[in-house]
């Protein structure tokens, strides 16, 4: 955990206020809603189809069990008692009205937590690795440099009106679990030849219409020199990038438009003027940020202790255990992911009742610390080993031991035309109906690693794109239809999907996955094969004949 | 449009002239990028003071020969929300040192206000009345900035960093 100092605390409290006053202003009259969206945006403040929505960020995917309880409290009294987590590693609440809007911040900011840029065309919320500091895959805890780039980049007076909203995510370890090749800058933590810690560092890509893989354009920048870098990349989309068409205004398009070599040798040229600045970065100042993080007391154990092979005889049990437990870096302890997927329920939704069950499973058996990844489940990074046969029960029992990890019906989707005002198409509703059309959980076990991405329009909320099965919504004649794609990946092997054929209804979809599915399975060269490998090693050709052909 | 100067509201000594107007004898003017660039001569002849509104689109780097003619420097938000002349503001400040007046123009409001100081504004031209009257309030609802920028302000990291980087801002 990052523990706020004084000074964090000064600053959300000040923000509160001037929100606060923002919001009077605004029901005054004295600003319009025009001058007012932007102010709202970047607090979080969305107006969606029935109500207005408040975004929060969990910088780097990290909670204390005390923030997730807020979390609850704020679901339980100014919403309708759940919040749904979204793919960039926030907490959205869908039923807030504008009047109580900063007593529900207010109450948040006194836990340390807030909505502040995860809206607008600022720097938003930097993601990263949900298993940072608990997998043994990586070399460095990349939140230590996430939390540099969110101070660095909280309410910055040359970037806070760019062309339009800029993501960065931070990877430090071989596979990819941020996404980092689909974001406006990737960061990807490693140690050159001589151990010294860097970043190769990626620009322009993204999904939405026009989706891109970034490219890199610096194989090692030395970790101090991070934010004089980051500056000179924001300097120099803030003054080219295009203000012309809201479309084309992400950095993807600017780097595709000059090309990544023009567009590296322009942040060079203005680096070389500002490396040796204000923002190079001492050992000393990165100590300090790094000594803000807590980590939990790890005692001597082993691995497999006689209370965890001893449960391990429950097939129940050891279902969860071969899905949701994951490798931790010290011996006896293990990563455990929590399911938001419980077959037939929307994707990433937690009732407030199951936000403050995890919250008491956290303090008593993970060290009080909550991860939240872009799969949109929940993680518990720290759990002793022993304490898995126990902790298991109780996530049972509260509906949230769902061994669906990474399988068919772990779906990654948006809120789509349920509740967003941009969507042409319902989202949650298809995942559902997929989701129990594999319901089945040895089938779905036998299917194995398969990511669908739903969104419920090009903006691509869902990240349908890099879904090794990709769904989208679109609107024709007044109704729903869904393109899929195949292929796409979001990992280390980046890729975007490939198109599968002609667009179908919204009651075409569910049946069309499972012949996709089934194809697999009658294609695949073996049960280590795979999907996404079937389909890298075959294309889409033999998918869309059996599919079309029965529909 | 009341303009405000350091904190405080002021008179405008510059007569904004459009490029087919007249330059008003011995006046200090404020003219547009296309009358500077063609009537540079006979604008340097002139006694009294010149300034600029530098575009958005024309890089910053290109006043550089300019600097020792000019009295001020207006750069232009063309709505709010375009927010290209604070890295041109700041360019001007820490890379160019320009040290003379620097004025934001055009749809400049209040919640603004602090933003344009940290980038090194030491002059705005608010549109709302009631904005301007706000200057104060509004560029000093924080008291804490987690990055260093052109202002004097300390920041969270240049306190780490041990060192204060001196503002340009007088």
């Amino acid at each position: 955990m990052y523990a706020y100092d004084e000074f964090d605390r000064a600053f959300l409290a000040e923000r509160v206020a001037e929100f606060r006053d923002q919001v009077g202003r605004r029901l005054s009259g004295a600003l319009s809603e025009d001058e007012f969206k932007p102010l709202r945006l970047m607090n979080g403040v969305y107006l969606q189809l029935h109500a207005y929505m408040l975004r929060i960020a969990i910088p780097y995917g990290t909670l204390n069990a005390a923030q997730l309880r807020r979390m609850a409290h704020v679901a339980r009294v100014y919403d309708r008692g759940y919040g749904h987590f979204t793919t960039r590693q926030n907490i959205q609440f869908n039923w807030i009205k504008l009047e109580e809007l900063p007593e529900a911040m207010a109450a948040l900011a006194e836990v340390g937590v807030h909505g502040i840029q995860t809206s607008g065309n600022c720097i938003r919320n930097v993601t990263t690795d949900q298993w940072a500091a608990a997998t043994p895959e990586e070399c460095d805890d990349p939140r230590i440099w996430a939390e540099i780039l969110r101070q660095y980049s909280t309410l910055h007076p040359e970037f806070t009106y760019l062309p339009r909203k800029f993501k960065i995510a931070v990877t430090a370890a071989g596979h990819d679990r941020a996404a980092i090749k689909v974001h406006d800058v990737g960061l990807r933590l490693h140690r050159n030849a001589a151990g010294e810690l860097g970043f190769e560092v990626l620009v322009g890509g993204g999904l939405g219409r026009t989706p891109f893989v970034g490219k890199s354009i610096r194989d090692f920048l030395p970790a101090r020199e991070l934010l004089s870098y980051i500056e000179a990349i924001m300097r120099v989309y803030n003054q080219y990038g295009r203000r012309d068409n809201i479309y084309k205004a992400r950095i993807k398009i600017l780097v595709h438009e000059i090309g990544a070599e023009e567009f590296s040798k322009a942040v060079e040229a203005e680096w070389a003027a500002i490396r040796d600045g204000a923002l190079h970065l001492t050992d000393e100042a990165i100590a300090e940020i790094r000594d803000r993080f807590i980590y939990p007391a790890f005692e001597t154990r082993t691995d497999q202790p006689a209370e965890l092979v001893d449960a391990l005889a429950d097939p129940r049990f050891a279902t969860w255990h071969r899905n949701s437990v994951h490798t931790h870096k010290v011996p006896g302890y293990s990563i455990v992911t929590i399911s938001l997927k419980p077959v037939g329920a929307p994707p990433g939704d937690a009732t407030a009742d199951q936000m403050d069950i995890i919250a008491d499973l956290a303090e008593r058996y993970g060290s009080s610390e909550i991860r939240v990844g872009h799969e949109q489940n929940l993680c518990l990074p720290h759990v002793a080993q022993k304490d898995l046969p126990a902790l298991w029960a109780a996530l049972d029992a509260a509906g949230l031991a769902t061994p669906n990890v990474n399988l068919v019906n772990d779906i990654i989707a948006c809120p789509g035309l349920d509740y967003c005002a941009l969507a042409n198409a319902r989202a949650i509703p298809v995942a559902q109906e997929i989701a129990k059309r594999f319901a089945d959980l040895d089938r779905a076990r036998g299917v194995g690693r398969l990511h669908i991405n739903i969104s419920g329009c090009i903006n691509a909320c869902g990240h349908h794109h890099v879904g090794h099965i990709g769904i989208l919504g679109v609107e024709k004649n007044g109704q729903e239809f869904y393109q899929i794609t195949l292929g796409g990946r979001a990992d280390e092997h980046a890729q975007l999907g490939t198109l599968l054929g002609p667009a179908v209804s919204y009651e075409q979809v569910p049946g069309l996955v499972e012949d996709v599915v089934d194809t697999y399975m009658e294609l695949r060269a073996g049960p280590h094969e795979l999907f996404i490998d079937t389909v890298a090693r075959l294309g889409v050709e033999p998918f869309k004949e059996r599919v079309y052909a029965a529909h | 449009m009341p303009l405000i100067e350091k904190g405080h509201i002021v008179e405008d000594s510059f007569v904004r002239v459009a490029d087919d107007e007249a330059l008003p004898e011995g006046a200090s003017v404020l003219v547009g990028i296309d009358r500077f660039l063609t009537e540079a001569e006979a604008l340097k002849a002139r006694q009294a003071p010149v300034g600029v509104v530098w575009p958005n689109n024309r890089p910053i780097a290109e006043i550089a020969p300019h600097l020792g003619q000019l009295s001020l420097i207006a750069l232009n938000f063309p709505s709010f929300r375009d927010g290209r002349a604070y890295s041109q503001a700041r360019l001007l400040r820490e890379r160019l040192g320009w040290q003379g007046p620097l004025r934001a123009i055009g749809n400049v409001l209040r919640d603004q206000f602090l933003l344009m100081e940290r980038s090194g504004f030491d002059q705005i031209e608010a549109v709302k009345e009631a904005d301007a009257e706000a200057f104060d309030e509004a560029t000093h609802r924080y008291t804490v900035f987690y990055q260093p920028a052109t202002d004097a302000r300390p920041s969270l990291l240049r306190q780490r960093l041990g060192r204060t980087v001196p503002g340009v801002r007088s």
